[in-house]
């Protein structure tokens, strides 16, 4: 119980290494070597099944890894047991004990650690949390909201080294959740502690971490600050996962001293050599839809400057703070613009002849190796299927009006 | 702090009760049975329990009367049996839910992720049913009896003296009883821990608890309902049960228990008002020591 024993002064160090985590028939984390410093809001994002939540029940003890350790400050906890982990975990499903008070609840931790006062500690929580008047409830009594903050509190009252976050949020609703977001980390720099958040919401990631890993498959793709996974994603799957992309690929056909260009259906694509993962073979170019501008007339293109078109406009919806433009460029495949509705700048409408460019500095090549996943994978793009439904519906009543 | 603009959200209100003919309707089969066979013989029950005996009359000749005489009669005549009934219910039923819970943890929990399994196992824990409570209790007479081979093989190992018996002791008697009741007792703590979330049993792994404490402070009260019901279903019976005490079955004549005493007043000595004063102050008791035991364990709406 060494480990347990008091309140943590500060957040601790975590350091995963080398796990390895296989389940009957499958491999939840294939291998993983991670730090996350003392302090920090980390977040670990991925889809569902991509080994998050595995890890997060591997630090808290509930699994035990297949291979490697685990170390809490400093501390191997591999063999420890999850009460003997100074780390406690907000469950997706808040994990109320039905039979007891709020208070209670929220005072358990303490009572098992035998810490004094704990009734007094639990309404202090309870306060934090803002839900002191309910104390005397039974979780059921409570909303959603409410449970996932009394879920909150019964963490946090026992100042875990190490706080671990299940998708806390996924059962609220978008404004609630929001709020929540922003409670989460104001708490988590006033307490100081550690913060391990799992999530499949790449918004939520971006916004409250200061650290951010995909995952996906059981790896971590990629680590980092969330301006940086965005800006320079890469992998394939961080790009399209974090935000949306406009992939390019094709063969490297001449280098500089500090850019190379890409071959995209005869047009050069340039980009920086500091923001592309490699130089030589087959190169895949990502730009983000919102760098890219829309032109009506073909544009001067200059050293800065990439362009692609002409393209066909095939789709225009507007979702109030932009219009969402897809350009089926031939030979490049689609194209997804994101322009600002500031009330300038030209717009397109549906089967107008467009050009798409963006600054050199915007681009990003990746890393993966373009033989290994299809160019342009026809089922990934939602937006792309809706489009063809959409022609199919009206080709469909044409033909009967004829 | 954000959290005052939505904090405003209580518990969902109850559903308002309508009264509805359709309702009390439907509720009067069960109302007329309950009163022709429940009410009905309940109260010709009290009044046999004050009969006295008819001057000058037959044997077993009662006529009716006021005779609470009756009940002091019983008491100090079988004021040993009755207390013996509820000592032998009482252990029986201990010992009924220490065997019962680890069965029913781990068929309703351990066994959770292979149904088959789940499914074979509570055949196995009513399979006795398929065959007659008496046959059964009777074959146990025979392995326990003085020539049966485990009492014959204890005694040459010497952990039994050699005059000693096991049939017709207390403990045969308990035996016997436990045994016939652990059904009763292993499937409802069974329903009540086939519902029980593992995930708050995680939680309370994360908060510390160590497993005794999340046994204690968590499986336990959250199979509360299982156990008041197993308890309830093992003790009633148990307490007015005439088989097991019977010197035909496994017990003997200084193991009578009130079931016995109510068969051969009411059977034997026809003494019909004393075997009706006793059936009266054994459901009498139950009915206290139940209520009490249901109001401790806070499941009032059990009843």
């Amino acid at each position: 119980m060494a480990a347990a024993s008091g309140f943590a002064e500060s957040g601790a160090d975590l350091d995963l290494v080398g796990i390895q985590k296989r389940f009957p028939g499958f491999t939840a984390i294939e291998h993983l070597d991670l730090t996350i410093p003392a302090g920090s809001f980390f977040a670990l994002l991925g889809p569902s099944g991509c080994g998050k939540t595995t890890t997060l029940r591997l630090v808290a003890g509930l699994e035990d890894p297949t291979t490697g350790q685990v170390l809490i400050g400093g501390k191997d906890v591999t063999k420890l047991r999850p009460f003997e982990r100074p780390v406690n975990t907000v469950f997706q499903s808040y994990a109320l004990f039905p039979h007891m008070t709020v208070l209670e609840n929220v005072a358990f931790g303490l009572r098992r650690r035998k810490i004094a006062d704990p009734i007094d500690k639990a309404h202090e929580a309870l306060r934090l949390v803002e839900l002191d008047h309910l104390a005397t409830r039974k979780p059921q009594q409570l909303s959603g909201g409410q449970q996932q903050r009394v879920a909150l509190a019964r963490a946090l009252v026992n100042r875990p080294a190490l706080l671990l976050l299940d998708e806390p949020l996924g059962a609220l609703d978008l404004k609630l959740r929001r709020q929540m977001q922003i409670e989460l980390k104001s708490i988590q720099e006033s307490v100081g502690l550690t913060f391990l958040h799992v999530t499949h919401d790449q918004e939520e990631a971006m916004t409250m971490a200061d650290t951010v890993a995909v995952m996906n498959k059981g790896r971590i793709e990629q680590m980092g600050a969330p301006e940086v996974l965005y800006e320079l994603p890469r992998t394939a799957f961080v790009a399209n996962f974090l935000g949306q992309s406009n992939l390019f690929t094709g063969p490297v056909a001449g280098t500089t001293a500090d850019a190379i260009s890409v071959d995209v259906a005869g047009v050069k694509v340039v980009v920086p050599k500091s923001r592309a993962a490699r130089h030589t073979g087959t190169v895949t170019i990502g730009v983000r839809p919102e760098k890219l501008a829309l032109h009506t007339e073909k544009p001067a293109t200059d050293a800065s400057t990439n362009a692609l078109g002409p393209g066909r406009v095939i789709d225009v919806s507007f979702t109030g703070v932009s219009t969402q433009y897809l350009v089926d460029i031939p030979g490049v495949g689609n194209v997804t613009v994101f322009t600002q509705n500031m009330g300038f700048g030209p717009t397109a409408h549906e089967g107008a002849e467009v050009w798409v460019s963006w600054h050199v500095e915007h681009g990003f090549g990746l890393e993966d190796d373009p033989d290994a996943e299809p160019r342009f994978s026809p089922d990934a793009d939602t937006q792309m299927l809706a489009v063809q439904t959409k022609n199919e519906l009206q080709s469909e009543l044409e033909a009967e009006e004829a | 702090m954000a959290f005052t603009a939505f904090s405003t959200g209580t518990a969902k209100e109850q559903a308002p009760r309508r009264k509805s003919k359709i309702a009390l309707l439907l509720l009067l089969p069960g109302i007329l049975y309950l009163l022709l066979f429940f009410l009905v013989p309940l109260v010709a029950l009290i009044a046999t329990s004050l009969q006295e005996p008819v001057p000058f009359g037959d044997f077993g000749q009662y006529q009716t009367a006021f005779r609470w005489q009756n009940y002091v009669e019983v008491i100090t005549t079988y004021g040993d049996q009755i207390i013996r009934s509820f000592t032998y219910a009482l252990l029986a039923t201990i010992f009924a839910l220490l065997f019962s819970y680890p069965i029913a943890y781990f068929i309703g929990v351990k066994c959770r992720q292979w149904p088959l399994l789940q499914n074979l196992l509570l055949v196995l824990v009513i399979a006795p049913f398929f065959i007659s409570f008496l046959l059964r209790t009777l074959a146990w007479k025979s392995i326990l009896a003085d020539e049966s081979f485990i009492v014959t093989g204890l005694k040459a190992l010497s952990l039994m003296a050699p005059d000693a018996h096991f049939t017709g002791t207390p403990a045969a008697v308990v035996f016997g009883l436990t045994y016939n009741f652990i059904p009763f007792m292993t499937l409802p703590i069974y329903a009540a821990l086939e519902r029980l979330d593992t995930r708050l049993l995680e939680a309370g792994r994360d908060l510390y608890a160590k497993p005794a404490t999340s046994f204690f402070k968590i499986t336990v009260p959250l199979s509360m309902a299982g156990i008041v019901s197993g308890v309830l279903l093992t003790f009633i019976p148990a307490a007015g049960d005439y088989i097991n005490a019977s010197s035909r079955f496994l017990g003997g004549s200084s193991t009578s228990m009130i079931g016995n005493v109510i068969e051969s007043n009411f059977l034997v000595s026809l003494n019909y008002p004393a075997a009706a004063a006793l059936s009266i102050i054994l459901m009498s008791i139950i009915l206290v020591l139940v209520t009490a035991y249901v109001k401790r364990s806070g499941t009032e709406d059990l009843l």
